[in-house]
């Protein structure tokens, strides 16, 4: 662990140093002690001398005028901070990370999916429980494939409170509290196995979105794949966000089956759209694997029809179809079946270019931009035509009976952008910026009218290295756009970094969107511990969070007080009862107390702990070596273990985190007795 | 309430002004003056000190007034502790629990001496004219009782003899920046102080007084 120098305090290491400075740590009343010998403290400020220095370091490093604007743009001083913060998904890594803009400086990692010791998460204390919310039937699933972080929104714009980020491996759903920037909850879809088209959020978070990729039966039993036509079904599901207590409630949510299409990204409708929903798919085709049995590959079977299907989903409606009791439960889960959801006008189709990837509603809510992937195009649907397709009612049903309604009646626009169209993000200015996958580009277009009056047109290209996916602008994806920054998430960044052996970092590129001005790429930031997949960006001050947790003895995981808190030093306990060891513990610097515990091979051990500081950064961390138990316990938090003391001996605990000048001798002993 | 008319003497000089502006003050209004003074400074911090650090960018601050400490109290006992200094809120236990009290019937005593014009509830409120007074010497006694009486088993025991800080002062010590100072409180208790001794001046100089 290195030695932080910064932890008052500090001078007391070195013994028999001066009265002087012990007095100094000391500190409190001995404040003034020293006067009469003390000079008034004064701070220098130095003037930093710039210009012939500035002309030599921009010539030995040889940067061109655009390397120094770039450099101008995106330094952030020592002590100051950045504006914005990018809150991205790690792909397999199953974590999010922050990032701090424009200096894309890493900030936090944030533990959800996968176990992580530097927060405690996932070593004994609460955070087991979370972990535990998405087992699946009671397998430990101890990682994840976050692909897309979505920030809750209240009328249509980031409110900086929660975060909710999907699993697409094990289909699930994690919240995360930015008042401490911790996971919460992890929920399993209970239909679904494998997912994709979530997470978004609803404009005020009444609901986050989240839906199958890979159909499987409802529930995820056994069926053969020769019958997936008759059995396997797509989820479109709407989790219920309680914003007061900061859950899911999965017995207030709902999903919708659909036809086993593929579904892929998804938005949330709103403005004129509020109340509706969009998800894109693949693989109408129906295909199913099987290159034994002599089926073609399922990149070639599932890419056969010109047209897929942009699944339209009123779920206000699906709401009062629910209140009507129009559901049927599958595990535990409210299901509108397809054929209640085409009859009731909840669910339409409307065929898009095929083998689409992200539906992104503008800004007004007016229009919904499917991007082509496959298609050199993205096509602009209107929410309005939409409306007057439905009210007209002329339309063609698909072959389980889902209302298609007819694409040239529903389509403003198809703007031609170059290749591999993914994801589109929007600015102030009345731009979209769609990425282009095989390009390596991003694609700098007009959006028409009520938005500019030369819309509907490609304005400008920009490579960027290499194969980039998502790209996340300034609160691009709300009713407020606020443009000047995106960031192109690349999948490949082949020669942009020293060699590190043959894994290979992913590329985020911070490009300026500054009005009229060309883009530009500003800054290449390696991300070494994941693939970053969607991103959002906010505005730093929308996020209120706690400097220190605001009660002593708070519990992170109810965010409130924990009755089994020690409030203050010389209140700490241990109790016996029969086999249950009880002990309500205590840190602070320097001591951990009590700091001796004796129990008996095969009690079990219940630990309360509770770091009582209220020093801001004051954290410290309780590690039990060879129980497997690591916590980090910010200033004011309480946390509680349990474990059985199975394994006999002499286990010293202590504080993981360097919190003071005695923080070594911060320790205990754990003594188990064999029996 | 209309002044006294104070006879002036007849050569002019500073004793006339100040016998005039007294005169026009009358010796009743500082007693009010003094007895809201004293009533408000109840709820003022009397007294605080500043701590700057390197790592605490905002400083620490405890602020002391009659009724309670407030302020980076824990983290200062915290660092104190290191020294084996006694903890912030035991100090001068016998004071405090009197101060609101005792502050109170100051405050009555100004008000008295305000209603009633009489010598003695001048004379009593000399009282009031002593207590900031009183306030300084007792603090800096416990200034001086937390320097000298530091548990000997602390951890840095061996390297630290008594001391006493000084009640009002700024010093650079280690890596602390520390500034004792006086408060809104204590002002307000040397405004009430101020203004009982111009009332007191009046009633004795006014027009004789039974009592």
């Amino acid at each position: 662990m290195a030695e932080r120098q910064d932890r008052p305090p500090s001078s007391i290491g070195q013994r028999k140093v001066s009265r002087r400075g012990l007095l100094g740590t000391a500190a409190g009343l001995s404040a003034g002690a020293l006067l009469a010998s003390c000079s008034v403290f004064q701070r220098k400020e130095e003037t930093p001398k710039l210009g012939a220095s500035a002309d030599e370091i921009i010539k030995a490093r040889q940067l061109t005028p655009e390397d120094v604007t770039a450099a101008l743009m995106t330094y952030v001083p020592s002590g100051k901070y950045d504006e914005y913060l990018m809150f991205s998904s790690t792909g397999h890594g199953g974590q999010v990370l922050v990032h701090g803009l424009p200096s894309m400086r890493l900030l936090k990692v944030i533990a959800v999916f996968t176990p992580e010791p530097w927060q405690g998460y996932g070593y004994g204390g609460y955070t087991n429980e979370v972990l535990e919310g998405g087992y699946f039937h009671g397998k430990p699933i101890l990682w994840g494939d976050t692909h897309h972080p979505a920030l809750s929104e209240t009328n249509g714009e980031y409110d900086g409170e929660f975060l909710f980020i999907n699993d697409k491996a094990n289909g699930r759903v994690a919240v995360i509290d930015l008042r401490d920037f911790e996971t919460k909850q992890i929920v399993k879809n209970p239909l679904l196995v494998n997912e994709h088209g979530g997470c978004f959020v609803t404009p005020n978070t009444e609901y986050v979105l989240e839906a199958d990729q890979y159909s499987v039966p409802l529930g995820g039993v056994y069926a053969p794949i020769t019958e997936y036509k008759e059995k396997y079904r797509g989820v479109l599901t709407f989790w219920k966000f309680d914003r007061q207590k900061g859950r899911i409630v999965p017995e207030q949510s709902f999903a919708i089956e659909t036809p086993p299409y593929w579904h892929d990204l998804a938005d949330a409708g709103k403005g004129p759209s509020h109340g509706w929903a969009f998800w894109n798919s693949i693989n109408t085709e129906l295909a199913i694997p099987g290159i034994a049995e002599g089926r073609p590959a399922l990149e070639i079977a599932t890419t056969q029809r010109d047209m897929d299907y942009l699944h339209v989903v009123n779920w206000k409606k699906a709401e009062e179809v629910i209140a009507a009791g129009k559901y049927e439960e599958i595990n535990g889960f409210k299901v509108i079946r397809m054929d209640v959801a085409a009859k009731e006008g909840v669910l339409f189709l409307i065929p898009e270019p095929k083998s689409p990837h992200g539906v992104d509603v503008t800004p007004g809510g007016d229009y919904i931009v499917v991007a082509g992937k496959l298609d050199p195009h993205v096509t602009v649907y209107s929410f309005a035509k939409i409306q007057q397709a439905i009210q007209a009612g002329q339309w063609d049903t698909d072959e389980y009976g889902i209302p298609v309604l007819p694409f040239e009646q529903c389509v403003e626009a198809q703007v031609e952008l170059g290749l591999g169209p993914l994801h589109t993000q929007f600015d102030d200015q009345g731009y979209a910026y769609t990425s282009l996958f095989l390009d390596s580009a991003v694609a700098k277009w007009a959006l028409g009218k009520p938005y500019r009056d030369d819309g509907w047109k490609l304005v400008e290209k920009l490579p960027v290295q290499y194969n980039i996916g998502h790209l996340a602008a300034v609160e691009g994806d709300t009713t407020k756009p606020a443009g000047r920054f995106l960031v192109a998430h690349n999948k490949w960044s082949v020669d942009r970094y020293a060699s590190l052996g043959p894994l290979l970092p992913q590329n985020a590129q911070l490009v300026s969107i500054a009005p009229n001005q060309p883009m530009r790429v500003l800054y290449d930031c390696p991300i070494g511990i994941g693939e970053p997949h969607y991103a959002q960006i906010i505005k730093r001050e929308r996020i209120k969070s706690w400097e220190i947790y605001p009660e002593v003895g708070w519990n992170p995981h109810t965010q409130s007080t924990d009755p089994n808190a020690v409030l203050k030093v010389g209140e700490e306990r241990i109790e016996r009862r029969g086999k249950t060891v009880e002990i309500w513990g205590v840190l602070l610097r320097s001591q951990i107390r009590p700091d001796l515990i004796e129990v008996e091979q095969g009690d079990e051990v219940i630990w309360h702990l509770t770091n009582i500081e209220r020093a801001k950064d004051a954290t410290h961390g309780f590690a039990l070596g060879g129980y497997n138990i690591n916590l980090s316990l910010e200033p004011g938090e309480t946390q509680t273990i349990r474990f059985k003391a199975d394994i006999p001996g002499t286990f010293p605990f202590y504080c993981t985190e360097f919190c003071s000048a005695l923080h070594l001798e911060m320790m205990g002993y754990f003594l188990v007795k064999p029996t | 309430m209309t002044g006294i008319t104070v006879r002036a003497p007849a050569q002019a000089g500073i004793s006339q002004a100040i016998a005039r502006v007294v005169a026009r003050i009358g010796d009743r209004i500082p007693f009010f003056l003094a007895a809201a003074a004293l009533a408000l400074s109840l709820s003022l911090p009397y007294w605080h000190m500043t701590l700057l650090a390197p790592q605490y960018p905002g400083g620490l601050r405890v602020w002391i007034s009659l009724t309670k400490l407030t302020g980076d109290v824990q983290e200062v006992n915290g660092l104190n502790h290191y020294i084996g200094m006694m903890k912030l809120e035991d100090a001068a236990p016998f004071e405090r629990a009197i101060a609101p009290y005792g502050v109170l019937a100051l405050a009555l005593v100004a008000l008295l001496a305000g209603l009633l014009r009489r010598r003695w509830t001048a004379l009593l409120a000399i009282l009031v004219v002593i207590f900031p007074l009183v306030f300084v010497a007792d603090l800096q006694y416990w200034l001086w009782y937390f320097g000298h009486h530091l548990d000997p088993h602390a951890a840095l025991s061996s390297a630290i003899r008594p001391f006493t800080p000084p009640v009002f002062g700024t010093g650079r010590v280690g890596q602390f920046v520390v500034e004792t100072r006086f408060d809104s409180g204590l002002y307000l208790a040397v405004l009430a102080a101020a203004s009982a001794l111009v009332g007191i001046i009046a009633r004795l100089r006014g027009p004789a007084q039974r009592g």
